[in-house]
């Protein structure tokens, strides 16, 4: 039976709730939370072979036949994503043994990650778009938990602002879907799509569109939407910041990559329109506002909205190369903000600032942190043979393909002002008179938290190289997303 | 002043018992009648919270040693094992089973995996409702 692809959302989730016991003895905690990303990633790799050998997968829960039962849905692109999502955690993981404070490891941290991760992964596989709204609500949940733990005052005022924004947009979620379930009838992802086709997406489908457009825009933080994510991400501790910049936006990213590619396909003109407008726009936002700020930590935040931007770019071409460059970018860009948060972290904690203008000469003193950095941010501009560049080059040729020859050209132009905003935090960090030093910075503890960063950025940079090896698992992912009878085929068949 | 609820508590004592067994019914007859795991948990819980207005927290913990935290870890544990149970005899997840036995004292009956899983709801829903309760109540 093809259960299999369900393991990477429910060991995860079993080994979150036997971290529920315990709660006081953190070496029980690591070692439990550990072993099971460790199985997971293994499942999570299997599960990929698998789908690249026998084409997507399909359990529909409960023996139900396909449009009636939920169905979860492994093709490449949520294979790959899920892949993704487990390797990050277990490295944030392992750099926040050194990093967490004792007493949020005796408060649930753990466990949160883990049901992070169980709303991710489902959201990634589910075929059911309410379903994809009760996984949404899944990784929220744990990650109020996430922003909240430890209570400080940043912290606490951050997390309002945070769950307001977050329970507006839910509610705004289940508008749309009972919207769409009065219109088609269904929930199920794939009969929505063959529903829509048949009646060839009259005006209200189109306004349904857009309505999910501002749903998962919220969660993605494209332009008008953004505005949460800059306080809320600097409150919480750094290897929480860098599981929330590398796995929350990017599900809102893939919600709508999947709505616009299996649903909305017959207005193009409007929609999809739309959408490359507010992906430059993003584009634009994100590079003031990472251009704009001394604070190492809000560089980098705002980076997150720039890659959004461009992601978009990509899916709104619409045509093989844009989908594809889209794909190679989502993965490099969830791998590269968690490394580039989680050398951030060392710096800051090297420094005891996160203010640049007090920074200066680290690389005297740490220059294993200085090259490591270097290289993640040459692989965030994308300089040729590390992970940033197929995406972008892709994504800039699809644009080309569509006859966005301006915007194309804009997003070229976006790369120099990444390039500029990471780099300044070398120059200002790392080179010119010392500057400030943390007093208490412990050897032992800085090469704890160096050695998975410096893992992390290692995959990055094989990410990089072994483009030849991915490109036949990404075109495969781009191909379910350019035609989507493949993903409605897979589903209503595997009811069977 | 020490106020003397004798009244209030020997009736908290009478009715927690009729609200716990309502609970049960409720929680029983889910599967034909309106009911189930969620309305049973927040009935149980109501009457958990009657005890603790007639009397006080600390009395109620030492009748009721139950640390909730577990009991929503237990509760979990089970929905997900009554779920996971169908992947191992070879069905899609969250597969429900279900059959006729005769009982001893109630004859024929229809037993459903779907129970189990609502007890599941039912322990995850009375073990959240009451930390709530007790966390905001101990707090000072």
């Amino acid at each position: 039976m093809n259960n299999f692809l369900l393991l990477p959302i429910i060991i995860p989730f079993f080994f979150g709730m036997l971290l529920m016991f315990g709660q006081k003895k953190i070496a029980y905690q690591r070692i439990t939370t550990l072993l099971g990303l460790v199985i997971s990633i293994l499942c999570a790799f299997g599960l990929v072979a698998n789908v690249y050998e026998n084409g997507p997968q399909i359990v529909t829960l409960g023996n139900w036949p396909a449009p009636f039962g939920i169905t979860m849905v492994s093709d490449m692109v949520s294979a790959l994503l899920v892949l993704t999502t487990l390797i990050l955690t277990f490295f944030i993981v392992w750099y926040g043994f050194e990093s967490i404070k004792k007493e949020r490891e005796q408060f649930f941290y753990y466990p949160a990650v883990m049901f992070i991760i169980v709303g991710v992964n489902g959201a990634f596989t589910t075929g059911d778009i309410f379903n994809l709204f009760v996984f949404f609500e899944v990784l929220l949940m744990a990650s109020y938990l996430l922003i909240v733990l430890g209570g400080e005052k940043a912290q606490l005022r951050e997390s309002i602002k945070y769950i307001l924004v977050n329970v507006i947009s839910s509610a705004f979620f289940v508008i749309t879907v009972a919207f769409l379930y009065s219109v088609v009838g269904t929930l199920n992802m794939a009969d929505i799509s063959q529903k829509i086709t048949e009646i060839n997406q009259p005006g209200i489908l189109t306004v349904i569109a857009i309505l999910f457009l501002l749903v998962f825009g919220m969660k993605a933080a494209i332009f008008p939407l953004y505005f949460w994510l800059p306080g809320a991400y600097s409150a919480p501790p750094v290897p929480v910041l860098a599981l929330f910049g590398a796995l929350l936006t990017k599900v809102g990213v893939y919600a709508i990559t999947r709505t616009y590619t299996l649903f909305f396909t017959q207005e193009v003109a409007f929609t999809h329109e739309l959408l490359l407008i507010l992906s430059i726009l993003t584009i634009v936002a994100g590079c003031i506002g990472a251009l704009a700020h001394f604070d190492v930590k809000q560089i980098i935040i705002y980076n997150i909205v720039i890659a959004v931007g461009v992601i978009l770019f990509g899916v709104a071409q619409m045509n093989e190369a844009g989908l594809e460059g889209a794909m190679f970018y989502l993965i490099h860009d969830m791998v590269i903000k968690a490394a580039l948060f989680m050398l951030i972290g060392i710096v800051i904690y090297v420094t005891g600032t996160t203010n640049l203008r007090k920074m200066g000469g680290l690389m005297k003193t740490y220059p294993a942190l200085g090259w490591f950095y270097l290289i993640a941010a040459l692989g965030l501009a994308g300089v040729p043979p590390l992970s940033g560049f197929i995406g972008k080059l892709l994504i800039v040729q699809g644009g080309f393909e569509a006859g966005n020859i301006w915007t194309s050209v804009f997003i070229l132009a976006s790369s120099i002002v990444v390039l500029l905003s990471v780099m300044r935090i070398f120059i200002y960090a790392f080179w010119g008179e010392q500057g400030q030093l943390a007093t208490n910075v412990e050897k032992k503890k800085y090469n704890r938290l160096f050695f998975p960063t410096m893992l992390l950025v290692v995959v990055s940079i094989f990410y990089g190289i072994g483009t030849e090896w991915l490109t036949p698992f990404i075109k495969q992912a781009a191909n379910v997303l350019m035609d989507p009878s493949i993903y409605i085929d897979a589903v209503m068949k595997g009811g069977e | 002043m020490k106020t003397n609820d004798v009244i209030m508590q020997f009736t908290a004592k009478i009715v927690f018992f009729i609200i716990f067994f309502y609970a049960v019914h409720i929680f029983f007859a889910g599967h034909y009648t309106p009911g189930g795991g969620f309305v049973g948990g927040l009935v149980t819980a109501s009457a958990i919270v009657l005890l603790i207005i007639a009397f006080d927290l600390k009395t109620v913990q030492s009748i009721l040693p139950i640390n909730y935290i577990y009991l929503v870890a237990c509760g979990l544990i089970i929905s997900l094992g009554t779920a996971a149970f169908s992947m191992f005899v070879d069905k899609p997840f969250f597969t429900h089973f279900f059959d006729y036995f005769n009982l001893p004292i109630l004859g024929k009956t229809s037993l459903h995996t779907a129970a189990l899983f609502d007890l599941g709801v039912y322990l995850v829903v009375v073990g959240v409702t009451m930390t709530i309760i007790q966390t905001i109540g101990e707090d000072e």
